[in-house]
């Protein structure tokens, strides 16, 4: 039999710690939707997602009323468009993007990824039309997302493709100069990429899966503070293993959502992506859990090792809880999207530098940046170069999802609503990169021995 | 179907009874009762079997929270499995 403590542990966890499934994700298969008219192309792919899809949206809200657990978000994800549409002749896939859109407005999802491509080795036509439809893509629709592996550590990194990225982000930016540059808060940039992770910008339906899956991502950065706030003072023993039993509990919840919607939506369980997804909300903050581990400030030295354990801590729990585990699973660390590392940035604790040493030790990359809209394409080339190398180097994911705000510099606000949330713009290293990012072609894979 | 209805509030005379006359009403058994008054606050947590039930759990939720906000305390309707998934290997 249940215990009372048990159960009022679980709805003071959903309550008062801001417990919530972050997403459910649906991904689906294009494949056979290819067609050499972008018209035709647009219709198999709308017709396909809403048919899938149409009962997404109000499966996710009756488990949600059902168990009592918040599920925040209902999301698609296609294979990425780059290959789906690569036999269109066409020199644009905006129309494709316009169909996602629309798409995911009849099923009433608020994003859906896979305006996407794989270019780590080398770019095909379907990848050059892709990338260059990104910025009026991202500025004329609403609800798609962008994703571009650029780099991985069997293949290295594509230097072209990374050179190009810093223009396309600008351009992105200038096209959505009256918005904040909202385009670029839905558009990332990785190496290394997963190919099931159910969360957004960076999602889409990997090439490797079946027709469809259900993916789900869960969150509760609330709850492993909270849980922490039970072991202060206690060595890292306690520590990690409080994180390990919240884990756990937090990962059971995703799995439980997960069986249910795959059960409903007749769609195979997928993975389940242990993530802890901060918001801007107070209580649901990455960025508070370090420090209550000790650290005054997000940011200050001590950071990148209490964001290791945590990341560690996080995975190990998580693993027994769930039958199949993938996505992107670790701490996220966007700056907009977390109310303390806001106030860390606006103190001064949290700087770029900073950000990219905890991207080595935690789960994705410099995520939600904003940073000056003057900022150039070299620069954001270079700052991609570099995350990359981390992820191809430590044989992990990492990502850049950076916003140049036009008119905007060090020390402005910039507001990108809902859980995009908000952020000061972030000091950027003036000393250019320019002949580095000049100089174009590949960075070899790396050696895989001598490990120092 | 077992589900867990918990109820947090200022107590006062007839919690228990206008519950449990829901319950009734529509065939619901209640299967556990543990109750407990702490610094004037009423905390209650029930586990019932919906099995006979004559009425779908969305249905139930909605009669309880509308009945709870009549007596002025908060009643949630779950299905008990989040619970049991949380803490049961």
């Amino acid at each position: 039999m249940l215990s009372v403590q048990d159960i009022l542990e679980t709805n003071r966890m959903i309550e008062e710690n801001k417990l919530d499934v972050r997403t459910i994700t649906m991904g689906i298969s294009l494949r056979d939707c290819a067609h050499p008219e972008v018209k035709t192309f647009c219709n198999n792919i709308y017709d396909k997602i809403t048919r899938t899809a149409e009962h997404l949206v109000a499966t996710g809200e009756d488990i949600e009323a059902e168990y009592g657990i918040p599920i925040i978000n209902k999301r698609i994800s296609v294979t990425p468009i780059a290959i789906a549409a690569e036999s269109c002749r066409t020199d644009s896939f905006l129309p494709v993007a316009e169909a996602m859109d629309a798409a995911a407005k009849a099923v009433g999802v608020n994003f859906i990824g896979g305006f996407s491509a794989l270019v780590e080795k080398g770019f095909t036509k379907g990848d050059r039309v892709l990338i260059s439809s990104i910025p009026e893509a991202l500025a004329k629709t609403e609800r798609v997302c962008s994703s571009i592996n650029l780099a991985s550590t069997k293949a290295g990194i594509n230097m072209d493709c990374v050179q190009e990225m810093g223009e396309i982000i600008k351009k992105a930016a200038e096209l959505t100069a009256d918005s904040d540059a909202i385009a670029c808060a839905k558009l990332v940039v990785f190496a290394n990429v997963p190919e099931d992770n159910p969360f957004m910008a960076g999602a889409f339906h990997g090439v490797g899966e079946g027709e469809n899956t259900i993916n789900v991502g869960v969150s509760g950065p609330g709850v492993v503070k909270r849980a922490l706030e039970d072991v202060k003072g206690q060595n890292f023993g306690a520590v990690a293993e409080t994180i390990k039993r919240t884990a756990f509990k937090i990962t059971r919840v995703g799995q439980l959502v997960a069986q249910e919607a795959s059960r409903r939506l007749g769609v195979p369980f997928g993975i389940i992506d242990l993530s802890l997804a901060p918001t801007p909300a107070v209580g649901d903050s990455v960025a508070h859990i370090l420090e209550e581990m000790g650290i005054e400030s997000c940011g200050a030295p001590g950071t990148t090792a209490a964001l290791a354990l945590l990341n560690d801590a996080v995975k190990k729990g998580g693993l027994m809880a769930s039958s199949f585990v993938g996505g992107l699973s670790g701490a996220f660390i966007p700056v907009s999207e977390d109310a303390g590392m806001i106030a860390a940035v606006e103190c001064g604790s949290l700087t770029l530098e900073k950000l990219e040493a905890m991207t080595c030790v935690c789960s994705v990359g410099l995520d939600m940046i904003a940073v000056p809209g003057d900022i150039s394409a070299a620069t954001i080339s270079a700052i991609i170069a570099d995350e990359a190398a981390i992820g191809m180097i430590n044989n992990k994911t990492t990502a850049v999802r950076i916003i140049p705000v036009p008119g905007k510099k060090v020390g402005d606000q910039v507001n990108f609503g809902g859980l995009l949330g908000h952020s000061p713009i972030l000091q950027v290293n003036k000393f250019k990169p320019d002949a580095f990012i000049a100089r174009g072609g590949r960075i070899p894979a790396p050696l895989r021995s001598l490990t120092n | 179907m077992r589900i867990v209805i918990t109820i947090i509030g200022q107590d006062r005379v007839g919690i228990v009874a206008r519950v449990s006359n829901v319950l009734a009403e529509h065939n619901v058994n209640i299967l556990d009762i543990n109750q407990n008054i702490m610094n004037g606050f009423f905390n209650m947590v029930m586990i019932a079997d919906m099995g006979g039930a004559s009425m779908a759990l969305k249905e139930l939720q909605q009669l309880l929270k509308d009945e709870g906000q009549n007596i002025g305390v908060e009643i949630k309707v779950q299905h008990e499995d989040i619970f049991k998934i949380m803490h049961r290997i």
